[in-house]
């Protein structure tokens, strides 16, 4: 289909954009639009107006200062899948976002939008989760500093005000301890994920700490699944025992695609792939 | 109705849209270049491939006012700038194509490979082209194409 009618608005500075946004209540950001335009077309979203904050210099760039990578919101796919500073300070997301969409698409995508969009199918929500990282948004009132953990709060919901954008991640930069692990199903290659995980923690001879495991597909949103990442830490870790705790951190759903049955199965394949790709006693 | 202005296969080109416009409409509809075909209009199938300022996207994922100021490539301008000609030539000659509703999304998601340089394998080929549906061949001859392709642009190097 045609999206539906809706009127444009490009500004020129983040302050007008978040201005923008607070005078029109209906209205939807719009940055790489990979998603948003797919739901417009769909009519599944009928906005007053799409604001394009998809120029503004404000939320570009990749940083690295005092142990922390900063990504800025616009940044695309395609751009994160290249970056050097992204792979030396956060292999994760190197590893996962070969995962989202394909070449075309994550050429415009961008990694604030897929957060913000927080569809529980993508990739980059469970990334984040599992890289302990920090939201950074800005509102009439100035910036607000929202941990991982608490941004994503239900379907396609975040902890995002009405009148605030999203405007960089702040990734604590991986240690030489470090490790990290992606595994996602899917039909085809780029489509959303059945199942997928995202994990990182830090590792000393062959036991885990800090682990997080981010699940995406699972469920309504992307989710942490701390009573499995409990079961796989230290000396006394048990593979088979974070797969049973899975079934306590995990809600998964069913859909055309899968059961929830299934998910929780296929969940727990990916998990055995994962920890046993770091190579650690469990 | 905002005012564009961009640059389409090399020529200044400027008009008048409505912001719900896509880019791929636009091309077809208002330039007559009717090579980007509409597949899906959500984002999966990549009929609608096309280049935009250097790379490719989604012609149905792109607002028309969102490429003001940008420069945007068609099969149209590939074609006739011969960039692609060999790549068209193996498409014609291992029957890439069967309906040919896909092949201008094919040929220009291809190009996007082949133009980094080098013989990809097989497996890179499948996957750069994972975002493009073909209902008629099975894939197997469009691979063979784009294999081919880059055999022979490298061994002329």
């Amino acid at each position: 289909m045609k999206a539906p009618a809706f009127d444009y608005l490009r500004p020129s500075s983040l302050d007008d954009a978040i201005k923008l946004l607070g005078a029109h209540p209906d209205a939807k950001l719009i940055a790489g639009g990979q998603s948003l335009l797919a739901s417009l077309n769909l009519r599944l979203s009928q906005p007053s107006h799409l604001i394009d904050i998809g120029r503004l210099a404000e939320l570009r760039g990749i940083s690295v200062n005092g142990g922390v990578l900063r990504i800025g919101a616009l940044t695309r796919h395609a751009e994160t899948m290249a970056s050097p500073e992204i792979a030396a300070h956060a292999p994760l997301l190197t590893q996962a976002i070969h995962h989202v969409a394909h070449a075309a698409i994550r050429s415009r995508g961008t990694f604030g939008g897929s957060l913000a969009n927080a569809d529980p199918a993508a990739e980059l929500p469970a990334c984040v989760l599992a890289l302990n990282a920090t939201l950074v948004a800005r509102g009439p009132s100035g910036e607000r500093r929202i941990t991982a953990d608490d941004f994503f709060t239900g379907l396609f919901e975040t902890a995002l005000a009405p009148d605030e954008i999203l405007i960089a991640i702040d990734i604590p930069v991986a240690t030489p301890d470090g490790v990290h692990g992606f595994q996602e199903l899917a039909r085809r290659s780029g489509d959303y994920a059945i199942v997928g995980l995202a994990a990182a923690g830090k590792r000393s001879g062959t036991h885990l700490s800090e682990l997080r495991l981010g699940w995406f597909s699972v469920g309504t949103k992307a989710t942490l699944a701390p009573k499995a990442a409990a079961a796989l830490i230290g000396p006394a870790a048990s593979l088979a025992r974070a797969s049973e705790m899975l079934a306590e951190d995990l809600e998964p759903h069913d859909d055309l695609q899968a059961s929830g049955a299934t998910r929780m199965s296929l969940a727990r394949v990916l998990l055995k792939r994962v920890i046993t790709a770091m190579e650690v006693a469990a | 109705m905002i005012d564009i202005s961009l640059t389409v296969n090399g020529e200044r080109v400027s008009a008048c849209v409505l912001p719900r416009t896509h880019l791929v409409d636009f091309l077809r509809e208002e330039l007559c270049l009717t090579g980007a075909h509409l597949g899906c209009e959500h984002g999966v199938c990549g009929a609608c491939t096309v280049r935009l300022d250097g790379e490719i996207v989604r012609g149905c994922l792109v607002l028309a006012v969102q490429a003001d100021g940008s420069v945007v490539e068609t099969v149209e301008g590939l074609s006739d700038s011969g960039e692609i000609a060999d790549l068209q030539q193996a498409f014609i000659d291992r029957n890439a194509l069967q309906c040919g509703f896909c092949t201008p999304g094919m040929l220009i998601a291809s190009q996007d490979l082949l133009k980094a340089g080098g013989v990809p394998s097989r497996e890179e080929i499948r996957e750069h082209l994972s975002g493009n549906y073909c209902r008629c061949t099975g894939y197997h001859a469009i691979v063979d194409a784009v294999e081919a392709t880059a055999k022979a642009r490298e061994a002329a190097r």
